[in-house]
């Protein structure tokens, strides 16, 4: 009774793996497929597509890059904006701290749309020039900073206020202070934050769509571009799930790596 | 707090001045921005005639209203987003509940597991459900299909944001109340209902925030996966903007606006400063 329980549980969590990890899969085994028309079927195992993206002459693996550098930027300039503005506000008045934290929730919760449209609006209003890649950085910063202030509020919270203190009675300026006691007691939520701000740019196509210069690309808006027109490059998508079979395979290696470093953990806490 | 007295010098407090800044230029002016846009005409006078547009498109009264495509396109969001939220949740407070109860050691990777995809590209990840539907011969077979093939794109791409506040709130759980349940005599069932189930509201709350809004606007899934042939609110208001018709759409975003302050009321999201898993923060 006890047993079957069981497997019925572990069979509905595998059958949900299985829904979140079939696509990707499926695209990854495509990826080896030397035709890049899914529906043409199995047309023999190849390398190519693996060919055409890391060949920098080809578009996918420049928009790959770009993207990166992009999210790196943004990232950091949002960590950066983020974490001063958490200590800052993690101190001011309750009457402060409240509001700006409520607005902070703003476009966490909002519609991407809204938010996009909304700062579109505002660029063209008083004439801001995309081309300047400003509008897009400081656009997707508006995204991915609330949730550098949400990783790294719980870690002030935590984090015991007596060093501080402590720290400026011994004679410290409260800038040392600041970089020798507080920010080191808070950086795995800088860290999480930072983290976090790198995906989320990635990610983002709306604001991205609405903000960026117009020949800029990045690899989701070139992607979706390639759905609009059809008529352009089966090549270039085929390239794409080349691209998602090697984050696939990243992926996979660091869950692994995950897993044998909390086992060889347990175990040395058992010692 | 005792550090304003201690340091007269430098106050930490300062700090929030630059980020306080960036949020009312970028956050709180382009909001009124659309506020101005929905109320104005191009000449910049204060007029109510998108709101009229908006209510009477058909020309009919406001009756027409009801006839028209603006609310059969919020009907179909409405219909596409409680659908998706519905199966994230049966799909998520199970999963949540099974990992979180379950007596393997390195529960967190098995939580990982369901969390790693969203490492790819959020495009590519729907890139990759739609070559399966082209596969599987469902891609835009019918309107009925394009409307499960958009529910299912959804429900894959949201359901990391409902597991991980489930989950969290299910861990945190005191077990000793399940024991003194227990000690009382309740069975199993009943423990449930009356103890982890009030208790891990919080994390539905946030979980179904995260998700019940986001597939009602989030037109990347819904045009992707159907050929652009399901419309959904996010993708109305997109097209009034790439269309020029910049007061029409700010009219229907400011609605939107409103509909997501509610939502947000009536889920707590507003007092959330405690409830802080969204979208995996404490994960990495």
């Amino acid at each position: 009774m006890v047993k079957t329980k069981s497997i019925l549980k572990w069979s509905f969590v595998g059958l949900i793996l299985l829904f979140i990890y079939f696509p990707i899969i499926f695209l990854t085994i495509n990826s080896f497929n030397e035709s890049d028309m899914i529906q043409s079927g199995w047309k023999g195992f190849s390398w190519a597509h693996y060919e055409y993206f890391f060949d920098l002459d080809n578009e996918p693996l420049r928009v790959v890059l770009q993207t990166f550098a992009l999210a790196l930027v943004v990232a950091l300039l949002s960590t950066i904006l983020g974490t001063i503005g958490a200590i800052g506000i993690f101190y001011s008045k309750k009457r402060i701290k409240s509001s700006l934290s409520a607005v902070n929730r703003i476009p966490i919760i909002n519609a991407e749309v809204v938010t996009a449209i909304s700062f579109a609006l505002f660029v063209s209003f008083f004439g801001f020039d995309k081309s300047t890649y400003i509008p897009l950085i400081i656009g997707q910063m508006i995204l991915c900073t609330p949730f550098v202030l949400v990783s790294v509020m719980p870690k002030l919270q935590q984090m015991d206020n007596n060093l501080y203190e402590a720290a400026l009675d011994l004679g410290a300026t409260p800038s040392k202070a600041l970089f020798s006691v507080i920010i080191p007691q808070i950086f795995p939520g800088i860290i999480s934050g930072f983290l976090l701000a790198v995906t989320l740019s990635l990610d983002d196509y709306v604001i991205t769509a609405y903000t960026k210069p117009d020949s800029f690309k990045t690899i989701s808006t070139h992607i979706y571009g390639l759905d609009k027109n059809n008529v352009v490059g089966p090549q270039i998508k085929a390239a794409y799930w080349a691209f998602t079979a090697i984050i696939f395979c990243i992926i996979v290696v660091s869950v692994i790596v995950a897993n044998v470093m909390t086992y060889r953990k347990l175990r040395s806490k058992k010692k | 707090m005792t550090s304003a007295k201690s340091t007269p010098r430098f106050s930490r407090k300062l700090l929030a001045i630059p980020y306080g800044i960036f949020l009312a230029v970028f956050v709180v002016i382009p909001l009124l921005i659309i506020l101005y846009y929905a109320f104005t005409n191009d000449d910049g006078k204060f007029t109510f005639d998108y709101v009229k547009v908006f209510f009477n498109e058909n020309g009919e009264g406001f009756f027409g209203f009801f006839k028209s495509y603006t609310f059969k396109t919020i009907l179909q969001s409405l219909f596409i987003s409680i659908v998706s939220t519905i199966l994230c949740l049966l799909i998520a407070y199970p999963v949540s509940y099974i990992i979180a109860k379950c007596k393997l050691k390195n529960k967190s990777v098995l939580l990982l597991l369901f969390v790693v995809p969203m490492w790819v590209n959020f495009v590519l990840r729907i890139n990759a459900l739609k070559e399966l539907f082209v596969w599987l011969g469902t891609y835009n077979k019918s309107n009925a299909w394009n409307i499960v093939n958009t529910i299912i794109g959804m429900v894959y791409d949201f359901l990391p944001f409902m597991i991980l506040p489930i989950y969290t709130t299910i861990i945190k759980i005191d077990k000793s109340y399940l024991e003194a349940a227990k000690d009382l005599g309740a069975t199993p069932a009943k423990a449930f209902l009356k103890v982890t189930l009030p208790l891990s509201k919080a994390g539905i709350m946030s979980g179904v925030s995260m998700v019940f809004l986001p597939s009602m606007t989030n037109y990347v899934v819904s045009n992707y996966l159907t050929f652009r042939n399901v419309k959904i609110i996010g993708k109305l208001i997109d097209d009034y903007f790439t269309g020029g018709l910049w007061h029409d759409g700010s009219f229907i975003s400011l609605v939107l606006l409103l509909f997501m302050f509610l939502v947000t009321w009536l889920t707590g999201g507003f007092k959330a400063d405690e409830q802080t898993e969204t979208r995996g923060t404490s994960l990495w």
